[in-house]
């Protein structure tokens, strides 16, 4: 009861701020809604419906807490196509069958929500989906670019449109009417507004955004020319069209064609983009969210779903989630999901009172709006972003954006797919590695018993196909835990794969826990990218490490900086300091790598791989151990606590040396060497007691040096960082 | 439950000749003894002088020369022949070698060990890394799931581990996303899904020191016992997890049911024998 009154409290609380950021959202969600909708050659009202019923539908049943629904870019391209082909040259009956196709689409979301089908997205590969968004942002380009210059008439494919354009420009200057420059001018204007807005640091300039500007200020131009009582040099055609009474004249769907096979893939195409876009947009909303929260997106995808419907039926667009209106909306403070109900109640206040003000909007200043957004999903720099991850990344790429520009969104991303499948697999030289494990439960977790931290171990490969895997194990995983992520029994590990865990490991950082990567060291990888591709390939295993760090290699780097150490990653066969420890009497180290070691070089710690029983099973083995040379000698022992490692180590035919008046101790610690004595000397009150309240470590000495091992695999850098704290302390009471 | 003094009384070895066939007797021949077993060597096929002598310069070579043991030789079909002797005979214990990586077409044709595994009514040891000289056994994994069966597996894995001499014992108990009864979808069920995972660990906790309770202090006094919740598919990451943590024998339940379609749609053990991460025994309980 308390804690629901609470709840009231904080909510009306919140309240002023999320109406406040309602009403910033609703000011760009006017002229996108409008535009997104003439993009799509539907009424421009229809973009303004979908938002409204989506504010208001998805705010009351949503499952995320700070997103904004309305209609979406990735759409823009699908619901073209479907308005032009469906209708087949009518455009009003094809909105009405596209319609009739959203509201079925709706279901289908509406259906996916309920089959906890949230993991949609996971299946895609993260180039394909960046060539999918290109070839949307370049679709909605070169439509609205014509547009924007004044000239509404071009038709044709996306690439003849493309092509078209300098042509566009040429003929502007030769033949075009008054009101085609004006038009143009309107949207060259509106689009430099759109560039330069972010550059003017002005904090009353920056309280409206730039689509709001261009509207005032296109709208204040046509009232100037009412002042001078000139007539307005635009026609109706190029302004834009609201009826009078958007009540009486709602557009409603027409059902006749919904067996036909161009209107089922309609339906499945809306129905596919929309999740996806959706999907990815709550995920990277999640990211923005200052309390973050994590959204319930199954149940945002049913409410998606039924807003779609619902929003379809009285002649609106699809409901999607919008991650550029939504980033507005919690960097202005949102809390919960009012501000999106809000941004919906206040679109309704515009269309209600400024109806007269809106039919003075200009097409192409809506249009240089477009193709500022357009252009925002495919600048040159998202390419560079993605040729830097991998040669093959911008292959994925470019195969997804060419073959969607040259066909349909469907098809590109199905490619995409295959692309990306084929890449890894020549990249691999096996296809049997996916093939024959795919379907191979392949991800374990479980609770170290010591320290608690959980260790997740992967097999086979890990890519865009079971990453899924990985992540219901993760998702079941309270933030604040730690996790090491181990890949050494994994050879293969793509793209997809490492940028997802970096979200993760920003949400769990975020929320006071850590997720670590190990065992990736070994592997080859063709840039230095922090998500590119990470491959063990049978064949060349004598490849040098470190040419590309990983990520822990490069904490490791950061942690030598900090203690004033220096880090060698590459592999160093010279074992011979490590040769007389009891631990690798019946081992065969093969060498040691990422080596820290301080100024004095009496403290180290490495990366060992070491091959255990000889001749039978090769196992190779990987721990991390650090090595402390000690400045008097002191006599050999080996000191264990019953399962700490695996295996119990035991000096053999030696027994266990008992201190005396230390029952505990001798309970809990197999202490033993050659000489009982010394080492009861050595053993005094303040050691003993520092080893009972410190963490447990396999700790041996061979006379000079010390030997401190804590697993046998390889530690997280927090783990490191522990260790040598602990060394140094050790050392510090043995000398 | 009830734990015999012996489980395992006679101890069938089928046979071929291969490379590997010289360790794989040894290595037979070693357990035997350790289990104070009869060892019965049943070769299928042609019996030839030459054979003959190569099988007795082999027998020559065992540690323990004075264990009772019966050599067989038997015409037929492999499968029959060997699932017909078990019957027969009333072994304990079926030896097989077999292959750590079962290829594509292998899986679902089956080869003559994992076919026998499936059908055969006693308990099965699969041997994937037999040595000649003796290499120590250290560390026993033995499923810990919520069977009539495995209080049975549990006693026996310790059985063989004193006989053994290994030093540590794992008990892992496989807690399936599926009894949570709760999908994470926000934090609300994630905290809800944390609560339940804790109260299930409890539960499969102390289910199982229950049955250790069982266990004779004579074989459990020497052993380190660990219990270890695991999250995965059931019966698949018990072997994931033996990988991990390098284990000498992995102990398991008998799976109860072994059409095509399970093979088809693999679950439980299947996946286990497609991918062997060590030597596996399966305790079936002959009652």
């Amino acid at each position: 009861m308390n804690e629901k009154t609470n709840h009231t409290k904080a909510f009306v609380k919140d309240l002023p701020k999320n109406i406040f950021s309602g009403f910033v959202v609703s000011l760009i969600a006017l002229p996108l809604g409008l535009g997104l909708a003439i993009a799509s050659d539907a009424p421009p009202i229809s973009g303004i419906i979908a938002a409204v019923v989506g504010g208001t539908v998805v705010s009351i049943l949503g499952g995320s807490n700070v997103t904004i629904t309305g209609p979406g870019n990735g759409l823009v391209i699908v619901l073209l196509s479907a308005i032009t082909t469906l209708g087949g040259g009518n455009l009003y009956q094809g909105y009405l069958f596209t319609l009739a196709a959203i509201v079925v689409s709706g279901v289908l979301m509406l259906l996916l929500g309920f089959l906890k089908m949230g993991r949609l997205a996971d299946f895609f590969p993260a180039s394909a989906i960046e060539g999918m968004l290109a070839a949307i942002g370049w679709g909605i380009f070169a439509k609205q670019f014509h547009i924007m210059i004044g000239n509404n008439d071009e038709k044709g494919s996306i690439i003849q449109l493309l092509g078209n354009i300098p042509r566009g420009l040429f003929s502007l200057f030769q033949e075009a009417s008054i009101t085609e420059l004006v038009a143009a001018l309107i949207g060259i204007i509106s689009l430099l507004i759109m560039i330069f807005y972010s550059k003017i640091r002005n904090q009353y300039f920056q309280l409206i955004p730039a689509p709001m500007w261009i509207l005032i200020l296109t709208i204040g131009f046509s009232y100037v020319f009412m002042w001078l009582n000139e007539p307005y040099p635009m026609e109706a055609s190029y302004l834009i069209s609201i009826p009078d009474n958007v009540l009486s004249n709602l557009a409603f769907p027409d059902f006749s064609i919904i067996g036909h096979k161009s209107f089922i893939l309609t339906v499945f195409a809306i129905t596919l983009i929309a999740s996806i876009e959706s999907l990815l947009s709550i995920k990277a909303v999640d990211k923005l969210d200052p309390q973050s929260r994590r959204s319930n997106v199954n149940r945002d995808l049913k409410a998606l779903g039924l807003a779609t419907s619902l929003s379809g039926l009285v002649g609106g667009l699809n409901v999607v989630t919008v991650i550029a209106r939504s980033s507005v909306n919690v960097n202005n403070k949102a809390s919960n999901r009012s501000a999106n109900f809000f941004h919906a109640a206040f679109l309704v206040l515009f269309i209600l009172l400024f109806q007269e003000q809106l039919r003075k909007i200009p097409l192409a200043a809506l249009a240089a709006i477009l193709v500022y957004t357009g252009y925002k999903l495919a600048t040159p720099r998202t390419f560079r972003k993605i040729a830097k991850i991998g040669k093959e990344q911008i292959v994925i790429f470019l195969t997804t954006l060419v073959t969607t520009l040259f066909t349909n969104l469907i098809t590109g991303i199905s490619v995409g797919i295959l692309a990306t499948l084929l890449i890894h697999m020549v990249i691999n030289k096996s296809a049997l590695l996916f093939l024959g494990n795919l379907f191979k439960p392949n991800v374990l977790l479980y609770q170290e018993s010591d320290g608690g931290n959980y260790y997740l171990s992967v097999k086979y490969f890990c890519s865009f196909l079971n990453f899924y895997k990985v992540k219901n194990k993760l998702d079941a995983v309270q933030e604040n835990e730690n996790i090491i992520i181990d890949f050494s029994m994994c050879s293969f590990v793509d793209h997809t794969v490492m940028e997802g865990l970096e979200n993760y490991m920003d949400t769990f950082k975020k929320k006071g826990g850590c997720i670590e990567i190990i065992g990736l060291d070994k592997h080859d990888a063709d840039s230095k990218h922090p998500f590119a591709i990470r491959k063990i390939l049978p064949l060349n295993p004598l490849k040098p490490i470190g040419e590309f760090f990983t990520r822990r290699q490069s904490h490791l780097e950061e942690v030598a900086k900090e203690y004033h150490w220096s880090y060698l990653a590459n592999k160093n066969t010279k074992t011979s300091l490590l040769d007389d420890f009891i631990f690798f009497d019946s081992r065969n180290i093969n060498y040691f790598y990422n080596k820290l070691v301080d100024k004095s070089r009496s403290f180290a710690v490495l990366d060992v791989e070491f091959t255990e029983g000889e001749f039978i099973a090769r196992e190779v083995v990987k721990t991390t151990i650090m090595r402390i040379q000690l400045h008097k000698e002191i006599p050999v022992f080996t000191l264990d606590k019953e399962g700490l490692l695996e295996r119990i180590y035991k000096l053999a035919g030696f027994k266990d040396i008992d201190i005396a008046n230390h029952h505990n101790f001798n309970r809990h610690f197999y202490l033993s060497g050659e000489k009982p004595d010394q080492i009861r000397k050595l053993f005094a009150d303040d050691l003993i007691l520092f080893l009972e309240s410190n963490p447990y470590y396999h700790i041996e000495s061979n006379g000079e040096a010390l030997l401190i091992l804590k697993k046998e695999r390889l530690l997280s850098v927090q783990e490191i960082k522990a260790m040598i704290y602990f060394g140094q302390q050790l050392q510090r009471l043995l000398s | 439950m009830e734990q015999k003094g012996r489980p395992f009384k006679t101890i069938l070895f089928g046979f071929a000749f291969s490379p590997s066939l010289e360790i794989n007797i040894l290595e037979t021949s070693r357990i035997a003894h350790f289990f104070n077993a009869k060892l019965m060597l049943l070769h299928v096929g042609e019996k030839s002088n030459k054979k003959a002598t190569k099988i007795n310069t082999i027998l020559n070579k065992r540690e323990h020369k004075s264990q009772d043991m019966e050599l067989l030789w038997k015409n037929g079909d492999p499968f029959d022949i060997i699932l017909e002797t078990c019957e027969n005979t009333g072994v304990d214990l079926l030896i097989l070698g077999a292959q750590q990586h079962e290829n594509i077409y292998q899986f679902y044709v089956g080869s003559i060990a994992r076919k026998l595994t499936r059908k055969v009514y006693c308990s099965v040891l699969l041997l994937i890394k037999p040595s000649s000289i003796r290499v120590p056994c250290q560390h026993v994994v033995v499923n810990g799931l919520e069977d009539e069966d495995t209080p049975l597996a549990i006693a026996n894995a310790f059985y063989v581990a004193s006989a053994f001499g290994a030093k540590q014992i794992t008990i892992v108990e496989e807690i399936r996303q599926k009894e949570l009864h709760v999908t994470v979808e926000d934090d609300r069920s994630l905290k809800k899904a944390t609560l339940l995972r804790e109260k299930l660990k409890n539960r499969e906790g102390s289910r199982i020191r229950k049955i250790l309770k069982s266990i004779p202090k004579n074989l459990s006094e020497d052993i380190k016992v660990n219990s270890q919740p695991i999250f995965g598919k059931r019966g698949y990451s018990i072997g994931h997890f033996a990988e991990v943590v390098r284990a000498d024998l992995l102990v398991m339940n008998a799976p109860k049911k072994t059409g095509l379609l399970d093979r088809i749609f693999p679950h439980d053990i299947e996946y286990i024998l497609s991918d062997l991460p060590t030597d596996l025994l399966i305790i079936r309980n002959q009652n």
